[in-house]
C-alpha cells in the first residue's frame, strides 16, 4: 500500500475499508460451551473439587482393593484384634488404619465400601428428580394452559410437603432399601427443578427459533426436547451438580435416622448414627465417616459453584426443607 | 476562574479482559449558569467522564484534575466529595424509574437529600420543601404526590421528582445524564423547558450528557463532541452546528433529518468504535472516517484550535483553516460522487 | 387482598387435603401389623380382632378416610395407638420445644447470615468475601447431624472434660421451669441449626445485594450525598431483603413443622422426634397429626410470605 506522506490529505474513501480489515482479528462466534468449559478449566477450587470427587469416585470402585490391602472386609468383625478388652472400638493402629467400630470392623474398609452407596444414591437419584424435573417443567411451560394449572399444582403441593417427614414415613412403610431411598427422594424433589425449568421455557416460548420450528409444523414433543432443551440445558446442568450433594446428605440423613440400609450393609450416615454412642471414647468412629462426608458435599458444592460461575445463571431454592 | 475546570481526565477499568481506558484525556471547563452539551455515541465514555467527578466511578483508576469551587475532585476525600455530592453537585440520570428506589415514596427520597446535608432541618421543614419543589418542577397536587411511589408517577413527572430532587439544595453544577433519551417527544421538552427555568431562576451550570442533537441545538451554550474516550470537537452550539470541523461531528450531523424539526437519536456512522481495551495508536475515529489518511493511523491528533477560533477545537489532522477544510470536503465529494 | 387471602386459604386447604390422602393411602397400600403388635406376641387372632376394632381399623379404608377428615375438621386428630391420648394434644406438648429451636435458630441464623452475605457483597472480590463465602459453603455442605454431633463432642463433651460444663448433651428443660437451663439446653442445638442454614442466607444476601448494588438507584443514592453504610443498608439491603424473607419463610414454616435431625441429636422431644418415633412405632394417628400440621404450617409460611412481599415492594398488588 502505498500511503502519500503524512501531511498530505489524502481523500481516498477505498483506504479505510482496507485498514478496516487489518484492524481487528475476526471474531469467531465460540459456542457458550466452548466458552463455560475454559472458564471452568481456569478455576483452580473447581479442578481440585473435580480431583477430589474422582478420588472419591476411585475409592468406591476400587473398594474390594482397599478390602484385600488391609485383608479385612467390610463386614467382617474382628472381636479380637478389633475391640479392646471392654468391648470398645480400637483406635486407628498400623493394623486398623482409621480404627475400628463399635463391632470391631475395620472404618476405612467401610467408608470404601459407603462411598459406593453415597455415590450411587447421589447420581442415580439425581437423575431422577432431573429427568422428573425437565420433564414436568418442559409440560407445564411449553404446553401451558390446563396442563400447566394443573401442574403448577402439582408442584406447589410437592414443595408445601414437609419432605423430611414424608420422606421417613415412606422408607418405614416400604422399607429402607436402595431402591426405595432413590424413589423416595425422586418423588419429592423434583419440583424446585420442575419449577426452574417452566420459568425458563416460559420465557423462551415465545422466540422466534421455536415459532419457526411451530410453523414448519414440527410436533410438540419434538419442540420440547430438540428445541427448547438444550436451550435449558445450561441451568438445568448446573442444578444437577448443585443437587448430588443435597440428595448425598439425605440420603446420610435417612440412614442416620435409622432408615438406611439394612445392616450390616457399610453407608455413612449409617455409620455416624451408629458412632453416636461413642463419641465420647472413640472419637475416630465419629470423626472419619462425618470427614468422608464432609469431603464429598464440599468438593461437589465447590465444583457446583463452579459449574454456575462458568455458566452464569442464577441458583436458588434447592434447599427446601431437608435440613433442620 | 470558571465553575468547573477538568484538565486531562483519564479513567480505566481494569476487568478480566484487560485494561478499558473508557475516558482518555478529557479537558472541559464550564462557567457558571452556561450549558455544556457532551454528546457521542453509546459507549463513547460520557457517562464515566461525568460520573468520575463525584467519584462515583467505583474502581477506575483516574488521572487528571478537575478544580470545582476551589476544590480538586478527584484527589478529594471520601467526606468532602459525599458533601459536594447533591448538595453543590446534583445529578439526574437516563431512566427515572430505575433511578429512583422503588420502595420509599418520592417524598421520602427528596426529604432523604436534604436532611443528609443539613441536620438542622426538621423532617416536617423538609417535607415542605420537598412538596414545594415538586410544584415548582410543574407537578401537579404535589401537597399529596410527595407520598406517592415512584411507579405511580409517569415517565417525565418522574423525571421531573429527580429533577426536583437533584435542585433541592440549590447546586452549582447540575449533571444530567441523558434526562430525556427514555421519554415521549412532547414530555422531552417539557422536562427541557423546566430544566431551563431552573437554571434561569438559579444561575445553575449543567452538564447535559445527550444522544440527541435536536436537544443540544435546544438548550446547549457549547458542545463537546466524543468519541471512544475522547472529546473530538469542542466548540460554541453556533459553531459547531454550522462549522463543523472535525469528520465525527460532520457524519453526527449528516445523520440528522434534514427536514422540519423531526428530531432524532444518533443514527450511528456505518462501522464500530475501536477496542478500548488496547485502542490502536493513531486517530480512534480512523477506521471509520471517510477522510483517514496515513498519518491518522500513526499518530493521535492532539485538540487544536481551528478556525483561527480557540474556542473552538478539533482533534484532526484535517486543515484547520476554513478554506483547507472545505477543500478536503470537496474532494470527498468529488470521490464519492456526491454521495457523502 | 382480602379475595387474595380467600384465594390462598382455599388453595392451602386444597393442598392439606391432598397430603392428607397421599399419606392416608400410603399407610394402608402396606398390610398393617400394629394390632398385632400392640396385642402382644402370643395374642390369639380374637384378640388381635379386638385391638382392631378399637382402634377402629377393621372398618373400611374410606370410612376411615372420612372419619379422620370429619373429626380433623372439629379439631380432633384422634388418639395415639398406644396410650390413648389425644393427638392435639401430643402436637400442643411437643410444640413450644420446636418452636423455641426454630424460632432462637431463626434469629441467630439471620444476623450471622446476613451480615455475612452484606459484607461479601460490599467487599465483593476481596480475602474478606472469600472468606465468608468459604465459611459459608463448609456449613452449607455439613450435613446438620454431623455438625450436632461435632459440637456435642467439642463443646459438650472435651469443654466438660477440661472442667467447664457448659453444655448439658442434650434433652430440654421447659423455659418456664427454668429458664437458665432452658437457654442452656437450646445453645447448642440453636448454634447447629442456624450454622447449617446462615450459610443458604449468607450465599442469597451475597447474591441478592451485588444485583441491587449495580441498580441505577444505588447510584442515585450516592449522588445524593449519603453516607455508604446508608446506601447499603437502606437503600441496598431493603430491596436485597425480599428474596431472603421470601426464603426465611419457607424455611421456618418447614421447621415449625418439626426440626427433625437436630431435636433427634440432642434428644429434644419436639414434633421431629415425636414424629420419628411415631414412625417407628406405626403410630398413624400421631404420624398423621404431625404431618398435616407440618403442612399446614407450610401453607400458612407461604400465604405470610406473599403478604410481606406485598408489604416489603409497594409495587405488588395481592390478587
Ligand atoms: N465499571 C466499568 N468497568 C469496565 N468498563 C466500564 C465500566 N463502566 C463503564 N465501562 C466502559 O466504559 C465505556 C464508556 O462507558 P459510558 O457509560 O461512559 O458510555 P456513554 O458514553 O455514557 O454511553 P451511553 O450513551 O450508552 O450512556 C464503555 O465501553 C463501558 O463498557
Ligand atoms: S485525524 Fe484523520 S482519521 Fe481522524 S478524524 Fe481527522 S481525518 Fe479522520
Ligand atoms: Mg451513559
Amino acid at each position: 500500500m502505498t500511503d502519500p506522506p503524512p501531511t498530505e490529505v489524502h481523500d481516498e474513501p477505498s483506504a479505510a475499508p482496507e485498514h478496516e480489515s487489518r484492524r481487528e482479528p475476526a471474531i469467531t462466534a465460540r459456542s457458550p460451551w466452548v466458552l463455560a468449559g475454559r472458564r471452568l478449566l481456569r478455576d483452580r477450587v473447581a479442578i481440585v473439587c473435580l480431583v477430589v470427587i474422582v478420588l472419591i469416585v476411585l475409592l468406591a470402585v476400587f473398594a474390594p482393593l482397599v478390602a484385600s490391602i488391609t485383608g479385612h472386609g467390610p463386614n467382617q468383625q474382628y472381636r479380637d484384634t478389633g475391640l479392646s478388652p471392654d468391648g470398645l472400638p480400637r483406635a486407628p493402629s498400623g493394623e486398623f488404619w482409621l480404627g475400628t467400630d463399635s463391632l470391631g470392623r475395620d472404618i476405612l474398609v467401610r467408608i470404601a465400601y459407603g462411598a459406593r452407596i453415597s455415590l450411587l444414591v447421589g447420581v442415580v437419584a439425581t437423575a431422577l428428580t432431573v429427568t422428573i424435573g425437565v420433564v414436568v417443567g418442559l409440560a407445564a411451560g411449553y404446553l401451558g394452559g390446563v396442563v400447566d394449572t394443573i401442574l403448577a399444582r402439582v408442584i406447589d403441593v410437592v414443595l408445601s410437603v414437609p419432605f423430611l417427614l414424608v420422606a421417613i414415613a415412606l422408607v418405614s412403610i416400604f422399607g429402607a432399601g436402595l431402591l426405595n431411598t432413590v424413589l423416595v427422594i425422586g418423588a419429592f424433589s423434583w419440583a424446585s427443578m420442575a419449577r426452574i425449568v417452566r420459568g425458563q421455557v416460559l420465557s423462551l416460548r415465545e422466540r422466534e427459533f421455536v415459532e419457526a420450528a411451530r410453523s414448519m409444523g414440527a410436533s410438540s414433543a419434538r419442540i420440547m426436547f430438540v428445541d427448547i432443551l438444550p436451550n435449558v440445558l445450561a441451568q438445568v446442568i448446573v442444578y444437577t451438580t448443585l443437587l448430588i450433594p443435597v440428595v448425598i446428605v439425605v440420603q446420610a440423613t435417612l440412614s442416620f435416622l435409622g432408615l438406611g440400609l439394612p445392616a450390616p450393609t457399610a453407608d455413612w450416615g449409617g455409620m455416624i448414627s451408629e458412632a453416636q454412642n461413642y463419641y465420647t471414647t472413640s472419637w475416630w468412629f465419629v470423626l472419619f465417616p462425618g470427614l468422608a462426608l464432609l469431603a464429598t458435599t464440599l468438593a461437589f458444592n465447590l465444583f457446583g459453584d463452579g459449574v454456575r460461575d462458568a455458566f452464569d445463571p442464577r441458583a436458588e431454592g434447592l434447599t427446601r426443607g431437608w435440613k433442620g | 476562574m470558571s465553575l468547573l475546570e477538568v484538565r486531562n481526565l483519564a479513567v480505566a477499568f481494569p476487568t478480566p479482559d484487560g485494561v478499558v481506558r473508557a475516558v482518555r484525556g478529557v479537558s472541559l471547563s464550564l462557567n457558571q449558569g452556561r450549558t455544556l452539551a457532551v454528546v457521542g455515541e453509546s459507549g463513547s465514555g460520557k457517562s464515566v467522564a461525568t460520573q468520575t467527578l463525584t467519584g462515583l466511578t467505583r474502581g477506575a483508576k483516574v488521572e487528571g484534575e478537575a478544580w470545582f469551587e476551589d476544590t480538586e475532585l478527584l484527589t478529594a476525600s471520601d467526606r468532602t466529595l459525599r458533601q459536594i455530592r447533591g448538595a453543590r453537585i446534583g445529578m439526574i440520570f437516563q431512566d427515572p424509574l430505575s433511578s429512583l428506589h422503588p420502595y420509599y415514596t418520592v417524598g421520602w427520597q427528596i426529604v432523604e437529600m436534604i436532611r443528609a446535608h443539613d441536620r438542622t432541618t426538621s423532617r416536617t421543614a423538609a417535607r415542605e420543601r420537598a412538596a414545594e419543589l415538586l410544584g415548582r418542577v410543574g407537578i401537579p397536587h404535589a401537597q399529596e404526590r410527595i407520598r406517592d411511589f415512584p411507579h405511580q408517577f409517569s415517565g417525565g413527572m418522574r423525571q421531573r421528582v429527580m429533577i426536583a430532587m437533584a435542585m433541592a439544595l440549590d447546586p452549582a453544577l447540575l449533571v444530567a445524564d441523558e434526562p430525556t433519551t427514555a421519554l415521549d417527544v412532547t414530555v422531552q421538552a417539557q422536562v427541557l423547558s423546566v430544566m431551563r427555568d431552573l437554571q434561569d431562576e438559579f444561575g445553575t451550570a449543567i452538564i447535559l450528557i445527550t444522544h440527541d442533537l435536536g436537544v443540544v441545538a435546544q438548550i446547549a451554550d457549547e458542545v463537546a463532541v466524543m468519541y471512544a474516550g475522547s472529546v473530538m470537537e469542542m466548540a460554541s452550539r453556533r459553531q459547531l452546528f454550522y462549522e463543523p470541523h472535525h469528520p465525527y461531528t460532520e457524519g453526527l450531523l449528516a445523520s440528522l433529518p434534514t427536514a422540519g424539526n423531526g428530531r432524532k437519536r444518533l443514527v450511528p456512522i456505518a462501522g464500530n468504535p475501536p477496542s478500548l481495551i488496547a485502542p490502536p495508536p493513531g486517530c480512534p475515529f480512523a477506521p471509520r472516517c471517510p477522510h483517514a489518511f496515513a498519518h491518522c493511523w500513526e499518530e493521535a491528533p492532539p485538540l487544536r484550535a481551528v478556525y483561527g477560533d480557540t474556542a473552538h477545537q478539533s482533534a484532526c489532522w484535517l486543515p484547520t483553516d476554513v478554506a483547507g477544510r472545505q477543500a478536503a470536503r470537496d474532494r470527498l465529494r468529488t470521490a464519492t460522487g456526491g454521495v457523502q | 387482598m382480602l379475595w387474595f387471602l380467600l384465594r390462598r386459604t382455599f388453595l392451602g386447604a386444597l393442598v392439606l387435603w391432598l397430603i392428607t390422602m397421599g399419606v392416608f393411602a400410603l399407610f394402608f397400600v402396606t398390610p398393617n401389623n400394629v394390632a398385632r403388635s400392640l396385642a402382644g406376641r402370643q395374642a390369639t387372632p380374637e384378640t388381635i380382632q379386638l385391638v382392631e376394632a378399637r382402634l377402629g381399623l377393621d372398618q373400611p379404608i374410606w370410612k376411615q378416610y372420612l372419619d379422620f377428615v370429619r373429626n380433623a375438621l372439629h379439631g380432633d386428630l384422634g388418639y395415639d395407638y398406644y396410650h390413648q391420648q389425644p393427638v392435639t394434644e401430643i402436637i400442643v406438648a411437643a410444640l413450644p420445644i420446636t418452636v423455641s429451636l426454630a424460632v432462637g435458630a431463626a434469629v441467630l441464623w439471620m444476623l450471622l447470615g446476613v451480615t455475612n452475605g452484606v459484607i461479601s457483597a460490599v467487599r465483593s472480590g476481596s480475602f474478606a468475601d472469600r472468606a465468608l463465602t468459604t465459611f459459608a459453603l463448609f456449613f452449607y455442605s455439613m450435613p446438620t447431624f454431623l455438625l450436632g454431633l461435632l459440637l456435642l463432642y467439642f463443646l459438650y463433651f472435651q469443654l466438660t472434660l477440661s472442667g467447664y460444663p457448659f453444655f448439658p448433651p442434650g434433652g430440654y428443660v421447659p423455659f418456664t421451669d427454668d429458664p437458665y437451663e432452658w437457654t442452656r439446653h437450646m445453645v447448642l442445638p440453636w448454634v447447629t441449626l442456624a450454622l447449617v442454614l446462615a450459610a443458604t442466607y449468607t450465599r442469597l444476601t451475597r447474591g441478592s445485594m451485588l444485583d441491587v448494588l449495580g441498580e441505577d438507584y444505588i447510584r442515585t443514592a450516592r449522588s445524593k450525598g449519603l453516607r455508604e453504610s446508608r446506601v447499603v443498608v437502606v437503600h441496598g439491603l431493603r430491596s436485597a431483603l425480599t428474596p431472603v424473607v421470601t426464603q426465611f419463610g419457607i424455611d421456618l414454616g418447614q421447621l415449625v413443622g418439626g426440626v427433625v435431625v437436630t431435636e433427634t441429636v440432642f434428644s429434644m422431644p419436639g414434633l421431629g422426634k415425636t414424629a420419628i418415633d411415631a414412625i417407628n412405632r406405626q403410630d398413624l394417628p400421631v404420624i398423621l397429626g404431625i404431618v398435616l400440621f407440618a403442612s399446614a404450617a407450610v401453607v400458612v409460611a407461604n400465604i405470610l410470605v406473599d403478604l410481606a412481599y406485598a408489604m416489603l415492594d409497594p409495587r405488588v398488588r395481592l390478587h
